[in-house]
């Protein structure tokens, strides 16, 4: 495999930087890189400095930091340095979920249709997935990955885009749970967006009913009905008390508002996801101090639509303005994170990314959403989403600004391990 | 920086929210001046004044002084009537049928509600102030419904009538015992006939009385102190049944035959409730006399039928002739097109069956509003109630009338000037948008 190993002070042919998924690159895990101009991503830019990895952490960052005996100097002048970059709901290194075929026949609630809430990304880890290397390339170190089909679908989990073994990806599990608003494709309950609803409304009251229950009998067992077990239930308890990040869908302003007010119902965490006309539901939502995750896939026409038929004015008026959601959420005060929702390559990431930027949205902000922002919402901004020493080194260096159009990343830190990125090639490659 | 972890408190947090709606409405005091009023419950005043403040009806009379700073509206040669009222809509909804189960009480309209459909302002330019949404008619037990009043550009929770009583739609006849499924591993759904249909309303009803045995039971033992109690689970099936078995749902019942509208009638008194509306209920003439008596409401059509096999034995005298039999009547618009023309629909009455000016205008105005059991609200004109009013270029019930002016809250929701000009705006954004959208077309290609 052929590797670019410039830039270093020491050069070493000792360094075997690899771009196979499963592979981690064998070298040194101290690292140093001097004299570039640093982002932090928590607020402070470091025109020249310094910034110390060692054995998968950040251990030091400043203007005036002492570079440590043994570890491999990076010469970073003339380079800017991020922290890694988050995809905030994919599902990237899943298992395909089995195509199952039809839906099994459901009768109503108590048939806990389209539910799988016991399934764990975690649990379903695969490497062999060519998004690991195409997103790490690009500067994508981590990714929230989630079982995606159904209604209540599963346990989300926070994944580092590196790893030897599945294990090795996840940084925390579970981070979220993600529901879909998407009724039965048979037509059995609910066969409809109200029976969705309803359904949610029902299970998720049954869930409290279910830690009561349970509770009560494991405390005193005799002379009480064994409470029914329903492992749809558990996960949902553990949901409402916890204070998960339920991930729920809404693009229109009236879908986002429908999202949360369901959410404040049923006892959960609300985290909406879509967000297309999220630009008018932007002061609510800061009201309602709820975060999101914004899809970076914008909303096109349909390319089957009759091209007879005039698109209604509020789509046109949807797909003109729905790239100013993100400026518009950062300027009330929204919390929020970006998700690639589907874009093929990270190429169309950053083009998403640069058409927000062109509607008003500050580096800054966008880095945020990138970083911080979806660290925090699924609650592991203790462990990364800046570069602050003590931090997990997921790290990103790049020839100039991140979100210009002929920046390249050259070098991506996951969990310490360093991997030199190729020029980019055409597809799939980085920005 | 330092980024706040998230502070939430489930359900506590109340919604503060800026409307960035399409309509520029605003409450404020305002004069209508010099119209003919058909008030529908006070006859008619003729070049009478209407003053509005706060939403509300504070004055009607001749020469009313005009409080500084009011809107006048001039009404001089024009009819103001109470804004309509359709008790049958199926518009401003995203799903409307739950077809999968035949009892879908579960679900509701105001859990979809759709505050972007355009026919919520078309419907204004009609006259109709307040609609009452109901789901389809796939099951003998349908959804909850969800009044509302036309607030154009308001969200979802501002277009509720707040403070009407909740609903629910029952439907007998064909639709409900259509079989569904029967393919792809999908049993077909029960109930296939009529007396099936009947059958799962009584059953529903009977474990909802179950339901609600547990609950007092449960309250009772915990009022006796006792301690280490479960409650029961919250099974959201049975507590809207519950509720119209305490007199807290109305129930908008589809029907067609005379047949089962009284099945219908005599298994609600079984579970000792009322119907409170006989929907479409075109064979209603047959048995008037029973529907009075049970004290239903019947909102049908005025002169549609024979669109299916049940609606063949049907008259255009069927609103008059339950009128004469005491039956509280209302016309209702099922459709998004008809309901811009209920005063039209109401005028047939006077052809058909020879009812009076006022009884027609009462038929989508005050009749509807005491089918809903909002009639200390709107549906006339009245010193007290809400500012809701269709203003005609002349009588309403005139085929050539046309809605000048919508109001509702006291607020201007449509005026056929501004129409359109604002018609005139919104075609030139929409080219502005076209050619904004077109350049990523190209690039794309």
């Amino acid at each position: 495999m052929k590797t670019n190993v410039l830039r270093l002070c020491i050069a070493s042919a000792l360094i075997a930087a690899t771009s196979a998924a499963g592979e981690r690159p064998k070298g040194p895990d101290r690292y140093a890189i001097t004299g570039a101009r640093i982002v932090t991503g928590s607020g402070q830019v470091i025109e020249q400095g310094t910034l110390v990895l060692e054995h998968g952490l950040i251990t030091a960052v400043g203007a005036s930091v002492e570079v440590p005996d043994g570890v491999w100097v990076i010469d970073g002048s003339g380079k800017v340095v991020y922290p890694g970059l988050v995809d905030a709901l994919s599902d990237i290194a899943l298992e395909k979920s089995e195509a199952s075929g039809d839906a099994p026949f459901s009768r109503g609630p108590l048939d806990r249709p389209g539910t799988t809430s016991w399934a764990a990304a975690a649990d379903a880890l695969v490497l062999d997935d060519d998004r690991v290397e195409a997103w790490r390339n690009a500067g994508f170190t981590s990714t929230v990955s989630s079982p995606s089909t159904g209604i209540v679908s599963g346990q989300a989990a926070f994944l580092n885009l590196a790893g030897e073994r599945d294990e090795d990806l996840v940084v925390a599990t579970p981070v979220a749970l993600r529901v879909n608003f998407e009724p039965n494709a048979n037509r059995s309950f609910p066969g409809s967006l109200m029976g969705v609803l309803a359904y949610i409304r029902q299970v998720f009251a049954d869930a409290s009913h279910y830690r009561v229950s349970q509770t009560a009998y494991a405390r005193e067992p005799r002379g009480k009905r064994r409470p029914r077990y329903d492992r749809a239930l558990a996960p949902l308890a553990e949901a409402q008390v916890d204070g998960w990040p339920v991930l729920m869908p809404g693009h229109w302003e009236h879908e986002i508002e429908r999202a949360v007010r369901l959410g404040r119902e049923i006892g959960v965490r609300p985290v909406v996801y879509g967000l297309h006309e999220g630009h008018r539901a932007a002061e609510f939502l800061a009201s309602e101090n709820v975060a999101v995750l914004v899809s970076l896939k914008w909303p096109e026409a349909d390319e089957d639509r009759d091209p007879e038929a005039e698109e209604p004015l509020r789509v046109l008026r949807m797909r003109e303005q729905a790239p100013k959601t993100p400026a518009a959420l950062a300027k009330a005060g929204v919390m929020f994170g970006f998700y690639s929702d589907g874009l093929e390559s990270p190429k169309e990431i950053f083009a998403s990314l640069r058409k927000a930027i062109d509607r008003g949205l500050t580096h800054e902000s966008a880095l945020h959403a990138l970083t911080l922002g979806p660290a925090t919402i699924f609650g592991v901004d203790d462990r990364l989403g800046s570069l602050e020493a003590g931090k997990i080194a997921n790290v990103i260096v790049a020839d100039g600004a991140l979100f210009d159009e002929d920046t390249r990343i050259e070098t991506v830190f996951v969990d310490g391990a360093k991997y030199e990125i190729r020029k980019s090639t055409d597809e799939g490659g980085a920005p | 920086m330092n980024v706040k972890r998230f502070v939430w408190t489930a359900g506590l947090v109340a919604s503060v929210r800026v409307i960035a709606g399409g309509g520029a409405a605003v409450a404020q005091t305002m004069v209508i001046r010099g119209g003919t009023i058909l008030t529908v419950t006070n006859g008619t005043m003729v070049n009478g004044d209407i003053l509005v403040e706060d939403g509300k009806i504070v004055e009607i009379g001749t020469n009313l002084s005009v409080p500084e700073g009011a809107l006048v509206i001039d009404a001089r040669g024009q009819f103001v009537m109470p804004g309509i009222i359709d008790a049958h809509s199926h518009i401003a909804a995203e799903s409307i049928n739950e077809g999968s189960v035949a009892v879908s009480s579960m679900t509701g309209i105001e859990d979809v509600l759709d505050p972007t459909d355009i026919n919520i302002y078309r419907e204004l330019a009609g006259g109709v102030t307040t609609s009452n949404i109901l789901h389809g008619s796939a099951n003998p037990i349908g959804g909850k419904n969800a009044v509302i009043k036309h607030r154009w550009g308001s969200d979802a929770e501002g277009l509720l009538f707040k403070g009407a009583l909740p609903g629910i739609k029952f439907a007998l006849g064909e639709n409900p015992k259509r079989s569904r499924g029967g393919r792809r591993g999908v049993p077909r759904r029960y109930p296939a006939t009529r007396m099936g249909v009947i059958d799962v309303i009584r059953e529903a009803f009977t474990k909802a009385r179950a339901y609600r045995k547990e609950w007092q039971d449960y309250e009772a033992q915990k009022a006796h102190g006792q301690a280490d109690l479960v409650p029961p689970r919250r099974d959201f099936e049975l507590e809207p049944l519950v509720e119209i078995m305490e007199g807290k749902r109305l129930v908008h019942a589809h029907c067609y035959r005379a047949d089962e509208i009284l099945q219908l009638l005599r298994v609600a008194e079984e579970f000792d409730f009322r119907i409170a509306t006989l929907q479409h209920v075109l064979e209603g003439y047959k048995v008037a006399k029973e529907i009075a008596e049970h004290g239903a409401g019947a909102s049908t059509f005025s002169d549609w039928w024979a669109y299916k096999m049940e609606a063949y034995d049907a008259i255009p005298y069927n609103a008059a002739l339950m009128t004469e039999k005491g039956v509280l009547v209302s016309l209702n618009s099922d459709s998004a097109e008809e309901a811009r023309h209920l005063n039209q629909e109401a005028a047939k009455t006077l052809k058909w069956g020879g009812l009076s000016e006022e009884q027609a205008l009462a038929l989508i105005t005050i009749n509807p509003a005491k089918q809903l059991r909002i009639d200390d609200r709107v549906g006339s004109i009245e010193v007290g109630k809400d500012a809701d009013f269709a203003i005609f270029d002349t009588h309403p019930l005139s085929v050539y009338a046309v809605p000048q002016k919508t109001i509702v809250d006291g607020k201007v929701y449509f005026d056929r000037e501004e129409d359109a000009e604002r018609q005139k705006a919104l075609v030139e954004e929409r080219a502005e948008l076209l050619e904004k959208l077109k350049p990523a077309t190209e690039e794309k290609q």
